[in-house]
């Protein structure tokens, strides 16, 4: 089904929706960014349509909302680890091609990784797709090289029109919150960008060790610093610690949390006792790209970036991920 | 649906000192372990850590722990009869059948014994087993020797055991020698017929390796266990990742043609 609504329309559908869903999507925050006077588009809900931004890519994706920074495991004390109650809210989540793609890549992690973690397919259950369509390609994006341009899993999609928004129902089961006459002859269709600027070949990788002694992987020894911003950005990073805290006014009451981590800061590998793997920051980077474009791909069978190209938006040494990529292909068939 | 990072708690029947830093844990634990395979240790307000099994009884499983970090110095405060957390077991542990009817031969370095400790056990409890068996366990002095009375034991036995240090003070009676220094005077008839064991600490892996290959025993008659750093052992924090594949869930014993392609 496909609508014709107006900004008015719009935010009566949302306020009925709100009834039963909670709604998540990109919102601009003013004087939120890195620098200063600068805005930070990430996720957080909304409650009418005009709060969303459609313009500009968001500099974090979406997966904080299944995946939290921090998330409470168990509440504990000396004696019991108790789970905490959890939201049963649905949630309304609007994403674009790229970063519905990168969510089956947490899902293939969190349950087709070894058993199923119930803390992520809790929080994923509750979420349904809204398309944001791509009427053209951001800075940096390559979802064209990595086939995340384009997605069919969504229920609803918004195509902000002017004064008007066009809707496409694509799960009937929302036909319920519209009650606008529908126009046969009204049809538009969701925008999916077929051409980025950036375009990556994809090296085909037969030793990974012949690989990952490649120069190519020295010039970030200096260049990255370490600080970890790429994996935090990334739809598809994954990685978390855990922590244990406890509370001042009960030493012996706290929480056992996970904590996003990366593999690009310090730390990542060492192990109690002494031993720590990939101390140069180029081997750090050497082995987040060869996850990104290899590794993930050879367990299970399809690539882990998306192309959404924030770790290149976020970079402070300004490494471009699509360039590392292009670099590494010319090495492994100048190789040959 | 099951919650798979929630621990038990599971009390402590003994508890073995084997040098200052280094304790036996025997917990209660009734299920299927293979040796091999580790357990997260849970204490509350401390966090986990990624311990293997050291020995296997119906009742009960051995810990064998080092005091090196933020939990297991913890650890070390408590004593028999308490109770701290546990989950598992996880990994695949080591394939024991593949062993029977062969030639044995295990190197351990320091802590390695840990984790081939139940393969130990099981030779030594039934010798019909395998056809032959030689155990090279490798300390850094005597001061760093585990598992006293169960080397001893296995020494009276007709197992081929070599306990070594890498160094000791002058008037030291037992063998002083690296671990690969004993390799080439091992004797191996059927090259078709035996399985090597290698654990301990990376560099000590790497030259046992070398010199078994040297020796002519086909890569695929070796096995090693890795360790990595882990925080859930459940195939979903990342650490323990090497290339495609997770220590975790597809360790951490590889067969050597495997793990060789392995890379951090």
């Amino acid at each position: 089904m496909k609508l014709n609504l107006t900004l008015n329309d719009i935010n009566d559908v949302f306020e009925k929706i709100r009834k039963e869903y909670k709604i998540y999507a990109p919102v601009k925050k003013e004087f939120k960014g890195t620098m200063s006077d600068t805005p930070s588009i990430r996720y957080d809900e909304v409650q009418n349509f005009n709060e969303i931004e459609f313009n500009e890519k968001s500099d974090f994706s979406a997966k904080e909302i299944i995946l939290p920074i921090t998330q409470v495991l168990f509440n504990f004390n000396e004696n019991e680890y108790s789970e905490p109650t959890r939201s049963q809210e649905k949630i309304l989540l609007f994403v674009r091609a790229c970063d519905i793609n990168g969510i089956r890549s947490l899902d293939l992690m969190y349950q087709n990784n070894g058993p199923k973690d119930k803390y992520y397919i809790q929080a994923r259950e509750r979420i349904t797709f809204v398309l944001i369509g791509c009427e053209k390609s951001f800075r940096n994006c390559f979802c064209v090289s990595m086939g995340s341009n384009k997605t069919e899993n969504y229920a609803l999609g918004f195509k902000p029109a002017g004064d008007n928004v066009y809707l496409e129902v694509k799960d009937e089961s929302f036909s319920k919150y519209f009650d606008t006459p529908t126009d046969n002859n009204f049809n538009f269709e969701m925008d999916f960008v077929s051409e980025n600027n950036e375009v990556v070949n994809l090296p085909v990788i037969k030793d990974t060790k012949i690989v990952s002694e490649l120069e190519t992987w020295r010039e970030y020894d200096s260049r990255c610093i370490g600080c970890g911003k790429c994996n935090f950005v990334c739809p598809t990073c994954s990685c978390f610690a855990m922590q244990d805290i406890y509370y001042k006014e009960n030493e012996n009451v706290g929480e056992r949390r996970r904590v996003w981590a990366s593999c690009q800061i310090e730390g990542y590998s060492d192990m109690a006792g002494g031993h720590s793997f990939r101390k140069k920051n180029g081997d750090k980077m050497r082995f987040k790209a060869l996850h990104k474009v290899h590794d993930f791909k050879q367990r299970f069978g399809e690539h882990m970036c998306t192309g959404c190209g924030r770790c290149s938006d976020a970079c402070p040494s300004y490494i471009s991920f699509s360039a590392t990529i292009n670099k590494l292909d010319k090495a492994i068939k100048e190789l040959k | 649906m099951e919650n798979i990072y929630i621990p038990t708690k599971s009390e402590i029947k003994k508890i073995v000192q084997h040098t200052e830093i280094e304790y036996t844990f025997s917990m209660v634990y009734s299920g299927t372990v293979v040796p091999g395979q580790f357990f997260e240790v849970s204490i509350p307000k401390f966090g986990e850590c990624p311990i293997s099994v050291s020995g296997i009884t119906d009742e009960t499983i051995d810990l064998t722990i080092r005091k090196v970090g933020q939990v297991t110095n913890e650890l070390f405060k408590f004593k028999e009869g308490e109770v701290f957390f546990i989950r598992g077991p996880y990994g695949n542990g080591f394939d024991i059948e593949n062993y029977k009817g062969k030639h044995l031969v295990i190197v351990a370095g320091g802590s390695g014994l840990a984790p081939v400790k139940g393969i130990v056990d099981q030779v030594y409890n039934n010798q019909g087993l395998i056809s032959s068996f030689d155990l090279i366990a490798g300390f850094k002095s005597p001061e760093h020797i585990l598992f006293k009375n169960d080397l001893d034991n296995w020494d009276s036995s007709p197992l081929n055991i070599i306990k070594t240090v890498d160094g000791a003070e002058k008037g030291y009676s037992g063998d002083v020698g690296l671990v690969t220094e004993y390799i080439p005077d091992l004797e191996i008839n059927d090259m078709g017929n035996v399985e090597v064991v290698i654990v301990g600490p990376p560099m000590m892996m790497k030259f046992t390796i070398e010199a078994f290959i040297k020796k002519g025993v086909p890569e695929e008659k070796i096995w090693v266990s890795y360790e990595r750093k882990m925080h859930c052992g459940l195939g979903k924090c990342g650490g323990c990742r090497m290339d495609s594949k997770y220590i975790c869930l597809d360790g951490p014993v590889f067969n050597y043609v495997e793990a060789k392609k392995l890379f951090d």
